[in-house]
């Protein structure tokens, strides 16, 4: 999957299943001060991107995410290697 | 009501009662059970005669890999679990200076351990669906204590924490969570108790006898309906007057 596509589809996610605005879903926004997702709105996505890409993603390296492109960069990885 | 709830040992007992009175109310059920199979299939059977939705299905709650898989399989027979009453429970009772590890660890697993596994399995779709119904089964044990029941005790008090505790962490997302907390009860559990026990605690209880099974399932059946939309982190104690 190209990067383009993975960030599409979780711009969708984040829209249908976290109920998030999607103008200010930017690759710098950040979840907790600019999206203002609480702690178990992170839970959520992080439930949604296992789902949806089919990956596993331990809280250690669930605590990297902090923004919409760290949690791209994560699922890339995840499926390149 | 529509929906589908999962009730944990509902072979016998209160449970039994419970999945009755959900049938009753609409609900498609999950009859789950440990090893009660026949009794199982028997309020599936009671159920679908009165025209209602049900499934027998055995797992130990208290086993992760066994509380997935149950849940998997009440998602794929019925649908996702739309109220989940946590009502499995043993006793197994000694006093104190007489009781084994092994019998606190069995007490504490099968009435604590699963209702922090069975909650978890539930709220992955309850989260996403921003509804959804949590009813753990307390005791008047684990809020006033007992003598004999250090294990039983402990496990109804530690749901009464836990039951607060994921109130607060889910209310956000439109999920409620209570307990109810029985007192004297007739079941298999309390027929045990000789004729002199059951006459002593009697004359504890304000209305003068033991409550029935349906009489904790009608509360559980008002908590996990529209009516009580705005109830979550409470402690029903519904025990005929025995621990005021």
């Amino acid at each position: 999957m190209e990067r383009a596509e993975i960030e599409s589809k979780l711009k969708e996610l984040l829209v249908d299943e976290l109920g998030l605005d999607g103008d200010k879903i930017k690759s710098d926004a950040r979840f907790e001060e600019d999206l203002e997702v609480d702690s178990l709105g992170v839970v959520e996505l992080l439930m949604a991107l296992e789902d949806n890409f089919g990956v596993q993603i331990p809280d250690e390296e669930a605590e990297s995410i902090g923004t919409v492109g760290e949690a791209v960069d994560l699922v890339v990885a995840k499926l390149g290697g | 009501m529509s929906g589908v709830a999962l009730v944990t040992g509902a072979a016998r007992g209160i449970g039994r009662e419970i999945a009755l009175k959900l049938a009753r109310d609409g609900f498609a059920v999950a009859v789950n059970y440990a090893s009660s199979e026949a009794k199982a299939e028997k309020v599936v059977a009671q159920i679908e005669t009165a025209g209602g939705r049900a499934v027998a299905l055995q797992a130990d709650v208290s086993d992760p890999d066994a509380v997935i898989s149950l849940f998997s399989t009440v998602t794929d027979e019925l649908g996702p679990v739309h109220v989940l009453v946590n009502n499995a429970g043993i006793t197994d009772d000694g006093l104190v200076l007489r009781m084994s590890a092994d019998q606190w660890d069995s007490v504490l697993n099968t009435n604590l351990r699963s209702v922090f596994l069975c909650t978890k399995a539930a709220l992955r779709s309850m989260v996403r669906a921003r509804s959804g119904r949590i009813i753990n089964i307390s005791s008047v044990s684990g809020i006033s204590g007992n003598p004999g029941q250090g294990n039983y005790s402990a496990a109804k008090a530690g749901i009464i924490g836990f039951t607060k505790s994921v109130a607060k962490e889910v209310g956000s997302r439109g999920i409620t969570v209570n307990a109810v907390a029985p007192g004297f009860i007739k079941t298999d559990m309390t027929e045990t108790l000789g004729a002199a026990v059951i006459d002593g605690v009697e004359q504890q209880i304000a209305l003068g006898r033991m409550g029935l099974p349906k009489e904790v399932a009608s509360m559980v059946g008002y908590l996990a309906s529209s009516d009580a939309s705005y109830i979550t982190g409470q402690v029903i104690v519904v025990d005929g007057g025995l621990a005021l």
